[in-house]
């Protein structure tokens, strides 16, 4: 299989701060691969970089065989390479819905398009994934009426909305309570498995990323530390040592 | 009731003052044309200071802008504009009723265009910019457009520019730019509320509460937000050219681009009606218009006084405006959800 997301070399600074240094990692389609590390090693960085938030100082990113690396956000995600936010990001004024027909923007830009409605596919596509993640019965309240494990749904619900190549999700179960956690990480695995969607995950959660990945790297001072079956890399005496800061 | 069935209603209630506001108080008029105008001013600037969340300060330039390219045409079709000016109120350039009907046709044409080819190239220009930096950017527009036109000779400059005598009794006139108000204020009403219930109004409500979201779920920020902005100029630039005509003299900077005046208006009256909701700015005008007016006559000398604390009382008690309060107070009148679990 090809790898659909190919990062090369990537190395990003902030002033003299070197966030990211020689990073290179390889994602093939319909894995879903982690992404570990303490906090401050660069995890969110790197996504930023890969989605085109701002651009590298070094290397270079390939998705699905194209060079993306001097792309900026939303040609990117038009490719279908979406990303959701640790902070999660929703749009608080609308209703559940509106906050899913809006994650699917027309696909044209010609006035007609832009000033068009709606169309009933798309209606009944966001009904449907709101069953899916479970808030159809809340869809018309506010999204930030929503509690914020709802929102984490909700976002990823909206990130699916657009049949996306892959997604990138920043700590997809930080600050949520286990219930809701087992339900996203099902509603992940059947994204995977039924929608052929490859994921890249950002998680501090040990037994959810080794219940999810088939693949993980471990980045700790901006670089790559360890790579492989989760099992391994959790064994790792470097990994170790990162996270518990011996010298 | 459904929130759309009193919808209908309210609407028919103000179709049917639409038409007898003129039969039964006709000295009025005038008032109820610029009434009109201050709603199509309200609505449009609700575009983006409302459904996209970014406050310009700067759309008064429309409507002086749709003034001018209106009155340009209507006189230049027929005339020499910069001997016209010069010439202003001799009357040694009179028009026939056609050529009176058939410039003001066109002027009311050109408007629109002229208004968002400016809209288009400001935007483009300055709509990269995000949030507060954009009304800071917004903030001279009215100024600049004003020390413009009145340093034009060619349209008249500081003395302003005198339009074509309306070729009727003054009551016809005034019934003429009554209807002619009227018409495109409800047509503005229409055409947002459309646009508001697709793709563009989900788009503006995306930007206006995340635009980094918006950007990464793969929206065209930029190119919805300038496009916003022409749809802002273009109706109110229509307005201009009408407005320009009812008051017979356009002056740069009293009257066409008047930040101090128009240009603060605009923004109050959405805010006093609730911005971000189709009905606010319509209610906010309407109330805002009366308040004015009475200021005006019963207050005089005190009027900027009594504005300025209506102005802090919107900001202090109805910080969401009046629909905007009445929306989170009584939630099930607007068919709105307001607690997890209620009925809908």
């Amino acid at each position: 299989m090809t790898s659909l997301l190919e990062v090369r070399d990537a190395t990003k600074r902030f002033g003299g701060i070197v966030a990211n240094e020689g990073v290179s990692l390889s994602v093939r389609e319909g894995e879903i691969v982690g992404l570990i590390g303490p906090n401050g090693s660069g995890k969110t960085t790197l996504f930023n970089s890969i989605v085109g938030h701002h651009a590298l100082d070094a290397g270079s990113i390939r998705f699905g065989g194209r060079e993306i690396t001097e792309l900026r956000v939303p040609q990117i995600a038009r490719l279908g390479l979406l990303r959701t936010f640790q902070q999660t990001r929703v749009f608080r004024g609308m209703t559940g819905i509106e906050n899913m027909l809006a994650s699917a923007p027309p696909e044209g830009t010609g006035l007609a398009v832009m000033f068009g409605r709606s169309q009933p596919r798309e209606a009944a596509r966001a009904d449907d994934l709101l069953q899916f993640v479970g808030l159809y019965e809340k869809r018309h309240l506010r999204a930030g009426e929503l509690s914020f494990g709802q929102q984490k749904l909700l976002e990823f619900a909206m990130a699916l909305m657009r049949s996306p190549r892959m997604l990138l999700l920043d700590e997809p179960t930080a600050g949520i309570n286990p219930t809701l956690i087992n339900n996203l990480v099902d509603r992940l695995q059947r994204a995977n498995a039924e929608l052929g969607i490859t994921l890249l995950v950002i998680e501090h959660n040990m037994p959810v990323i080794m219940r999810l990945a088939r693949r993980l790297y471990c980045l700790a001072h901006g670089k790559i530390l360890a790579e492989g079956a989760p099992e391994q890399v959790q064994r790792d005496p470097r990994v170790l040592e990162a996270y518990l800061g011996a010298a | 009731m459904s929130a759309r069935g009193r919808g209908r209603i309210l609407a028919a209630l103000l179709l049917a003052a639409t038409v007898a506001a003129p039969l039964v108080v006709p000295a009025l008029t005038v008032q109820f044309a610029t009434l009109w105008v201050m709603i199509i001013l309200a609505l449009t600037w609700d575009i983006l200071g409302g459904q996209m969340g970014y406050n310009s300060f700067g759309n008064v330039v429309f409507f002086g802008v749709g003034m001018y390219a209106s009155a340009i045409v209507q006189v230049g079709l027929f005339h020499d504009v910069g001997a016209y000016t010069a010439a202003s109120g001799t009357g040694v350039y009179p028009f026939t009723p056609q050529q009176y009907y058939v410039g003001l046709a066109l002027g009311i044409l050109a408007a629109p265009i002229a208004a968002v080819a400016v809209a288009a190239l400001l935007g483009t220009g300055m709509l990269g910019l995000r949030g507060h930096y954009f009304a800071i950017g917004t903030l001279g527009l009215g100024i600049a457009g004003g020390e413009f036109a009145a340093s034009w000779e060619y349209v008249g400059g500081a003395s302003g520019f005198l339009l074509p005598v309306f070729p009727g009794a003054y009551e016809t006139r005034a019934l003429f730019f009554y209807g002619l108000c009227a018409a495109l204020g409800i047509v503005t009403f229409l055409v947002l509320r459309r646009l508001y219930a697709g793709r563009f109004g989900l788009a503006l409500n995306a930007i206006r509460d995340d635009e980094d979201k918006a950007e990464a779920l793969g929206h065209h920020t930029v190119r919805n937000k300038v496009l916003a902005w022409c749809v802002s100029a273009f109706f109110v630039g229509l307005a201009g050219a009408i407005f320009g005509n009812m008051n017979g003299l356009i002056e740069p900077r009293e009257v066409a681009f008047s930040g101090a005046t128009f240009g603060v208006w605009m923004v109050l009256m959405a805010l006093l009606g609730g911005k971000g909701t189709l009905w606010g700015p319509v209610i906010g005008a309407i109330v805002f218009h009366v308040f004015k007016e009475l200021f005006w006559t019963y207050l005089l000398g005190w009027q900027r006084v009594a504005l300025g604390l209506l102005i802090v009382g919107i900001v202090l008690f109805f910080p969401l405006g009046l629909l905007g309060y009445a929306r989170e107070r009584w939630p099930s009148l607007f068919g709105r959800q307001a607690v997890e679990g209620a009925k809908r």
